[in-house]
C-alpha cells in the first residue's frame, strides 16, 4: 500500500516537474524579459510532436517514426520549438508589445489545427502512441520505474535551474533586465533591445519544447487534447503564483499549482455527480482566471517574486 | 468555384467587422489588446438568449416568427436590452480590474495579461451557467432564397447584413460628427493633451467600453442566430477579430469593417479551396502577412 503511495507520489512529482520546465522557459520570456507569450501550449506541442516523430518506431500508417534515441528526441523537440519561437519573435518583437501576444495566440490556434489535420505526420485526433519511455527496462517494477523517471526529471530541472541562474547573473542576463527596466538607457549604452529580446524568446521557446518532449516520453502517448489553451493558463498561473523573475519561484509555483489542480480535480470527480462534472470543471477554470487577476491586483510580485530590481528601488524613492 | 462562398464570406465578414470595430476602438483609446473582447460576443449572445427566453415566457405571442424571419419580436427586443447589459458588463469589468491597474500606472502588458485572465474566467463562467451544449434562439428552419448569379441567402442572413450596414454608418457618424466622437479621437491621439484641453478622459473611456461591448453583443447575437450559441463562440472569433483590427489599422473604424469583410471572404474562399478544417488558420496567415508587409495596416497611422 505504502509502496503504491510512493510510486503515485513519484508520478505526481515527475508530472509537476515537467510543468516546472515549462515554467522556467516562460520565466526567461516573461519574468526576465517582459515578453508576453499566450501560446505556451503550442511550443510545448511542437516539442512533444517533434520528439515523438523522431523516436517512435516506424509505423505503416504514419510518416516519420525514425526510431532514434530519446536524447535525440529531446534535443529535436527543443530545436523545433526554438525555431518556431524565433520565427514568431522575429516577426513581432520589433513591433508593439502586444502584437507578440496576439501572434502567439495565433500560433496556438494554428499548431492545434496542424496537429489535428496533418494526419499522416501527427496521427490526427488519435495522437501518437508507443513513444519510447526512459528506463523502459524497469517497467515491470512500478516503484523503480517511477523513481528512476523522477530522478531523471529532477536532474533535468536542476540542470536547467543552474544554467538559467548562471545566465541570469551573466552579462547577458544583466542586459535583459536593463532592457526590461529602462529600454532607452540600455540603448544609450549600445545594447540592441530587439536582438536580446529575440534571443530570450527563442531560448524560452526551446525550453518549452524540451518540456513537451520530456512529458511526451514520460507518458508515452500524446494527443492534441493535451495542448489546449488551458495548458497555457496553467503554466501562467504557476509562474505568477511562484513569482515572475525568480527561477526558484517558477519551480515551486509549478509544483504548488499542479498540486492544487490535481487535488481539486480529484475532489471534483469524487464529490460531484457525473452529470455535473463538466460544470464543476468549468468552475475550476473560473477560479484560475479570477486568481490570476487577483494576484495581478493584490500581489503583483507573486509568492516569492524577484529580489528588488532597479525599478522598484527607484520607485520607492519617490514621495 | 461555387460563387456562394461570396455570400457566406460577406455574412461571416460582417460579424468579424462589427467585433473588430470594438477591438480597434478599445485598442486605440485604452492602448492595449483586450483578450476579453471575444467574451463580450459570447456574453452578448447568451444575455440575448436569456432575455428573449424570459420575454417569451412572459408573452408567448412575442416568440411567433415575424414573416420571412425565423425569430419573433422577443429577439430584437432582447437584443436591445442585451446591448445595455453587455455594456454594463464591460463597465463593471473596467471598474474592478482595468481602471485599478491603469491608475497604478501598470505596463501595457499587465493589462493584456489581466484581460487574458478575465477572458478565461468569463468564458468558463458561461460554460458553468449554460453548459457547453449549443443553444439556439429559435428552432424554426429557414429556406434560402435565390438572389441570382448563383447566390442564395436566408432572410436572416440578409437582415444581418442590413443591420451591419446601418450600425456601421451610425458608428461612423457618431465618431466623425458628434462631440463625444471628437473627444474620442482627441484621446486616442494624446490622452494627456486631451485632458488638459478639458476633455473628460474617464467619460470617453466609459463610452468606448460601452460602444465596443454593445457592438460585440450585436455581432455575438447575429452569430448565434446564424450559426449557434456556444460558450466558445467569442473565443473562436478572437483571432479573426485581432487580424481584422490590425489589417484595418488600429483606430480606424472603416478599416476594421473592410478588413473584417476581407478576413471573412478569405476564410470562405479557403473553405472552398483547401477544406473547412483549415478555416481558422486563415486569420493567422493574414496576421503574419500584415505584420511582415505593412504592420500599421491598411488605414493605420505609422506607429
Amino acid at each position: 500500500m505504502s509502496l503504491d503511495l510512493i510510486s503515485y507520489a513519484a508520478f505526481f512529482l515527475t508530472m509537476a516537474l515537467t510543468y516546472a520546465v515549462m515554467c522556467l522557459g516562460l520565466n526567461i520570456q516573461w519574468g526576465q524579459t517582459g515578453l508576453f507569450n499566450v501560446g505556451i501550449a503550442a511550443f510545448v506541442a511542437i516539442g512533444a510532436y517533434a520528439s515523438a516523430i523522431l523516436t517512435t518506431p516506424d509505423a505503416p500508417d504514419r510518416l516519420g517514426g525514425f526510431d532514434l534515441p530519446i536524447a535525440i528526441g529531446w534535443l529535436g523537440g527543443a530545436l523545433a520549438a526554438g525555431l518556431a519561437a524565433w520565427f514568431v519573435g522575429a516577426l513581432t518583437i520589433r513591433l508593439r508589445a502586444d502584437y507578440l501576444a496576439i501572434a502567439t495566440f495565433g500560433v496556438a490556434v494554428s499548431v492545434q489545427l496542424c496537429v489535428l489535420n496533418i494526419q499522416p505526420l501527427t496521427g490526427g485526433a488519435f495522437g501518437i502512441g508507443f513513444i519510447p519511455r526512459p528506463f523502459n527496462s524497469l517497467a515491470g517494477d512500478p516503484l523503480a520505474f517511477g523513481l528512476a523517471n523522477l530522478a531523471l526529471m529532477a536532474g533535468l530541472v536542476l540542470g536547467l535551474y543552474l544554467a538559467l541562474q548562471h545566465l541570469a547573473k551573466s552579462p547577458w542576463g544583466r542586459v535583459l533586465r536593463a532592457i526590461r527596466e529602462d529600454e532607452v538607457a540600455a540603448q544609450a549604452l549600445g545594447k540592441r533591445p530587439v536582438r536580446f529580446r529575440l534571443q530570450a524568446f527563442t531560448i524560452g521557446g526551446a525550453i518549452m519544447g524540451l518540456a513537451g518532449a520530456a512529458q511526451g516520453h514520460f507518458i508515452g502517448f500524446i494527443a492534441p487534447d493535451n495542448y489546449l489553451p488551458i495548458l497555457t493558463f496553467q503554466v501562467w498561473a504557476m509562474l505568477i503564483v511562484g513569482g515572475s523573475g525568480n527561477n526558484r519561484g517558477a519551480i515551486i509555483g509549478a509544483i504548488l499549482v499542479w498540486g492544487i489542480w490535481a487535488l481539486s480535480a480529484a475532489a471534483v470527480s469524487a464529490c460531484v455527480p457525473p452529470e455535473q462534472q463538466a460544470r464543476a470543471a468549468a468552475l475550476q477554470i473560473v477560479m484560475i482566471g479570477v486568481g490570476l487577476c487577483l494576484i495581478l491586483l493584490l500581489r503583483p510580485r507573486g509568492l516569492i517574486g524577484e529580489r528588488r530590481s532597479l525599478l522598484s528601488t527607484r520607485k520607492s524613492h519617490k514621495p | 468555384m461555387n460563387p456562394q462562398f461570396i455570400m457566406d464570406g460577406l455574412v461571416a465578414g460582417a460579424m468579424i467587422g462589427l467585433g473588430a470595430i470594438g477591438v480597434t476602438l478599445t485598442y486605440s483609446i485604452l492602448r492595449f489588446a483586450n483578450f476579453a473582447h471575444g467574451e463580450f460576443l459570447s456574453w452578448g449572445a447568451y444575455l440575448a438568449l436569456a432575455v428573449s427566453g424570459a420575454l417569451g415566457f412572459l408573452a408567448t405571442g412575442l416568440t411567433r416568427p415575424i414573416a420571412p424571419f425565423s425569430f419573433g419580436w422577443s429577439l430584437p427586443l432582447a437584443l436591445v436590452i442585451a446591448i445595455f447589459l453587455t455594456g454594463l458588463l464591460a463597465l463593471v469589468l473596467d471598474a474592478v480590474l482595468f481602471a485599478r491597474l491603469r491608475s497604478r500606472g501598470s505596463a501595457v502588458i499587465i493589462l493584456v495579461m489581466a484581460s487574458f485572465g478575465a477572458s478565461l474566467a468569463l468564458r468558463s463562467l458561461l460554460e458553468f451557467l449554460f453548459t457547453s451544449k449549443p443553444a439556439y434562439y429559435t428552432k424554426a428552419l429557414q429556406i434560402a432564397v435565390r438572389l441570382g448569379g448563383g447566390l442564395r441567402a436566408t432572410p436572416d442572413q440578409l437582415l444581418s447584413l442590413g443591420v451591419t450596414v446601418v450600425v456601421v454608418v451610425v458608428i461612423h457618424l457618431l465618431l466623425t460628427r458628434t462631440e463625444i466622437g471628437r473627444s474620442m479621437r482627441a484621446v486616442s491621439e494624446n490622452p494627456a493633451l486631451a485632458g488638459i484641453a478639458g476633455i473628460d478622459v474617464r467619460r470617453v473611456i466609459r463610452f468606448v467600453w460601452f460602444i465596443g461591448a454593445g457592438l460585440a453583443c450585436i455581432a455575438g447575437t447575429m452569430t448565434g442566430l446564424l450559426v449557434q450559441i456556444r460558450p466558445y463562440l467569442g473565443h473562436d472569433l478572437l483571432l479573426p477579430l485581432f487580424s481584422a483590427a490590425i489589417l484595418g489599422g488600429i483606430g480606424s473604424v472603416p478599416g476594421a469593417m473592410i478588413a473584417g469583410l476581407i478576413v471573412g471572404l478569405s476564410e470562405a474562399g479557403a473553405v472552398q479551396l483547401v477544406g473547412a478544417e483549415w478555416r481558422s488558420a486563415v486569420s493567422f496567415v493574414i496576421l503574419v502577412l500584415v505584420l511582415l508587409l505593412r504592420p500599421r495596416g491598411l488605414f493605420g497611422r505609422p506607429a
